[in-house]
């Protein structure tokens, strides 16, 4: 039973094609880690697939309610305490507790902490507690190791890791090494959309234009 | 939704969060309008429904663009966006914590102005009742104008371009409800009018800002 | 064959094309024609004197500066709930002519008025709402020239132009309410209840339809800008993209 299942996806930003003929399912347990330069179409993608905006073709399907997307930013309230932070986002989710988001986060020393105060490891960390606070199966996390270094990159792939023993499925979008070793990679340079004229897709809104 | 309206005030109260300001501008405005038209009080009190109900609009205005922008850039947006809860809900919600950290004060605190500008004891109470019915659109229409910028870099001046011409009819019918009961005239029409600018935008505006909100997160 | 046909731009193009000259013709003839009958060939009203001349052109400004939001309300909404391009950008070619034309219905109104109030401005219910209008123009010209993608653009000027032809109305009502104003009640009415003579009524309905066709020909050119300005973007995009 695929968590995710994506069948001929196109995406556009800016009103022109960037990714298209896109397929990949995503199944419980399992990571996928999307590859490709910058430009290519990556936060484009997971935008989409959070439904943040439409896709141009193609189908995305998965149960109701399983995804939490993580964009670049952490979202964080800066002058709220850590505790509040997570405790604002489990309510929002309906999920109550938040101290086992602390103790694998390694929070638990910082919850009165504001967030402000703290590092930008510390702050990506948090990031990740709320992913865990959300309490969705499919992690949709977009340069989740940004700014972070090798110890705290280590305490991320042990947390993916621990997400995916717990039966879930992540999808992340990066151009650096995440040391998440059994994750599946799929290169998207491969699906760059063609112009139309070499038999690329037509459709998106500007091309009504040429 | 009780959640982030509780964020948002806290947000709001904590350090930088902006709470007061609007406050100590509406005392600003007051005290400077003396300077600009003479001290002497018959026009101060002919004036003082329109200057208060001004006063009002501005420091409402000011704080704005704080409602959506400081979210956008911290990505918070984002993630509201995806969670499991209406964005017009949302929307709905911050306009309520922006009027709960704006209107509310200046709602309680102009019978004090009032009295700075010799608002006559008769027309006090109007105040507060038309304050009170008034604010609460002037920040669900805030919210609106705040929906349609969010995106952009320098969209403080265009947001009050934006946004002050929907205040008209809310500033037109305040003013002349507050006037008018100072006169002892009838004051059904304004009142009426008032509360259903209020009432309209509160159940219909947020519409439109989840839907300016989508557009700009695209 | 539908009329939607022609929300494809490249078929709006071609139509249009050859659809211009002949408006910009008729268009023209009829202004012309109008403004000389109505100016020239019209004898001075003994109780109005000269200055009621102006209605030539206030009273047909006044009217498009209206009908101009209202065509832009029936375009976004074609935006946004059919997604024709042509639509958008119609809303968006048309704005600057409204603001224009609210601002002549201003003017020519102030110099209507001051012979008559013996003022340039007064607080009259009907001129502050054409103010206020013309502020409603600003600002969606304003958020159409401050959003970078076009599209977006499109979408939240459509939800302005929606929301602001509401507040405007609104306004409007609530501009009468706050001065019962000096301007005379309806004088001109379709179904001719003879308010005004026939001598002044006819040049005045050229004049009307006059503008009207002027506004399809400014409108035509100013949409065919914008759908050009549209394609070179695209073209430019796709150069980068490449």
């Amino acid at each position: 039973m695929a968590m995710l299942s994506v069948s001929n996806l196109a995406v556009s930003r800016g009103g022109l094609p960037v990714l298209e003929n896109l397929s990949f399912a995503l199944d419980a347990g399992q990571a996928l880690v999307l590859r490709g330069p910058n430009g290519i179409g990556k936060t484009t993608l997971l935008r989409t697939l959070a439904g943040l905006q439409p896709a141009l073709a193609g189908t995305v399907s998965m149960p109701a309610e399983s995804m939490a997307y993580a964009a670049h930013s952490d979202g964080l309230k800066s002058t709220l305490t850590v505790s509040e932070n997570l405790k604002f986002w489990a309510s929002v989710y309906a999920t109550q507790d938040i101290e086992p988001a602390l103790e694998r986060m390694n929070l638990r020393g910082l919850a009165n902490r504001a967030a402000m105060s703290l590092s930008a490891g510390q702050k990506r960390r948090l990031g990740l507690a709320r992913l865990l606070v959300t309490g969705r199966p499919v992690w949709v996390l977009d340069e989740p190791t940004v700014s972070l270094d090798t110890a705290s990159v280590a305490l991320f792939a042990q947390a993916v890791r621990g997400h995916l023993a717990t039966g879930g499925a992540a999808l992340l979008a990066t151009h650096i090494d995440l040391g998440l070793e059994e994750a599946k990679v799929l290169d998207l340079a491969p699906f760059k959309a063609l112009p139309p004229e070499e038999g690329g897709m037509m459709g998106a809104f500007d091309e009504a234009f040429l | 939704m009780i959640a982030l309206l509780i964020r948002d005030l806290r947000l709001a109260v904590r350090a930088g969060g902006g709470f007061g300001l609007g406050l100590a501008f509406f005392l600003i405005v007051v005290t400077l309008v003396p300077f600009g038209v003479g001290p002497q009080g018959d026009i101060l009190a002919r004036i003082a429904p329109g200057i208060l109900w001004l006063g009002a609009l501005l420091a409402c205005l000011l704080s704005l663009d704080r409602i959506f922008a400081l979210d956008f850039e911290d990505g918070s947006l984002d993630l509201l966006a995806t969670a499991p809860m209406p964005l017009e809900g949302v929307v709905a919600m911050k306009a309520f914590a922006h009027w709960l950290t704006t209107g509310l004060p200046l709602v309680i605190a102009a019978p004090v102005f009032g009295i700075l500008l010799h608002l006559p004891a008769s027309a006090q109470s109007w105040l507060v009742i038309s304050l009170l019915l008034g604010t609460p659109a002037l920040s669900v229409l805030g919210t609106f104008g705040a929906a349609l910028t969010v995106g952009l870099k320098r969209g403080g001046l265009l947001l009050s371009l934006l946004v002050l011409p929907f205040y008209v009819p809310t500033l037109i019918f305040g003013a002349e409800l507050i006037r008018r009961g100072a006169q002892g005239m009838a004051t059904e029409i304004p009142l009426l009018m008032l509360a259903g600018i209020t009432a309209a935008t509160v159940a219909l505006i947020p519409f439109a800002s989840a839907a300016a909100i989508r557009v700009n997160l695209r | 064959m539908s009329l939607w046909e022609y929300a494809n731009p490249v078929k709006f193009m071609k139509t249009s094309g050859f659809l211009l000259p002949w408006v910009v013709g008729l268009a023209a003839i009829t202004l012309v024609s109008g403004l000389v009958w109505g100016y020239l060939f019209v004898p001075a009203a003994e109780n109005f004197g000269g200055s009621v001349k102006v209605i030539y052109v206030h009273v047909p400004a006044a009217m498009m500066a209206i009908n101009i939001w209202g065509m832009m309300l029936v375009t976004s909404l074609i935006w946004l709930i059919r997604r024709h391009h042509v639509s958008a950008l119609a809303a968006k070619a048309a704005a600057p002519i409204g603001a224009v034309m609210t601002l002549i219905a201003l003017i020519t109104g102030a110099v209507w008025g001051q012979p008559m109030w013996g003022t340039w401005w007064e607080w009259d219910p009907r001129l502050t709402s054409f103010l206020i209008l013309f502020l409603f123009y600003l600002g969606y010209i304003a958020l159409w020239a401050a959003v970078e993608n076009p599209d977006t653009a499109a979408d939240l000027t459509s939800v302005l132009a929606l929301v602001g032809a509401v507040f405007a109305a609104l306004s409007r009502y609530a501009a009468n309410f706050w001065n019962q104003g000096l301007h005379q009640g309806a004088t001109l009415s379709l179904d001719k209840e003879q308010h005004i003579a026939d001598v002044y009524w006819f040049p005045l309905l050229l004049c009307l339809a006059g503008f009207v066709l002027f506004f399809i020909a400014l409108v035509l050119v100013r949409t065919r800008t914008e759908i050009r300005n549209r394609r070179l973007g695209a073209l430019q995009q796709r150069e980068r993209m490449a």
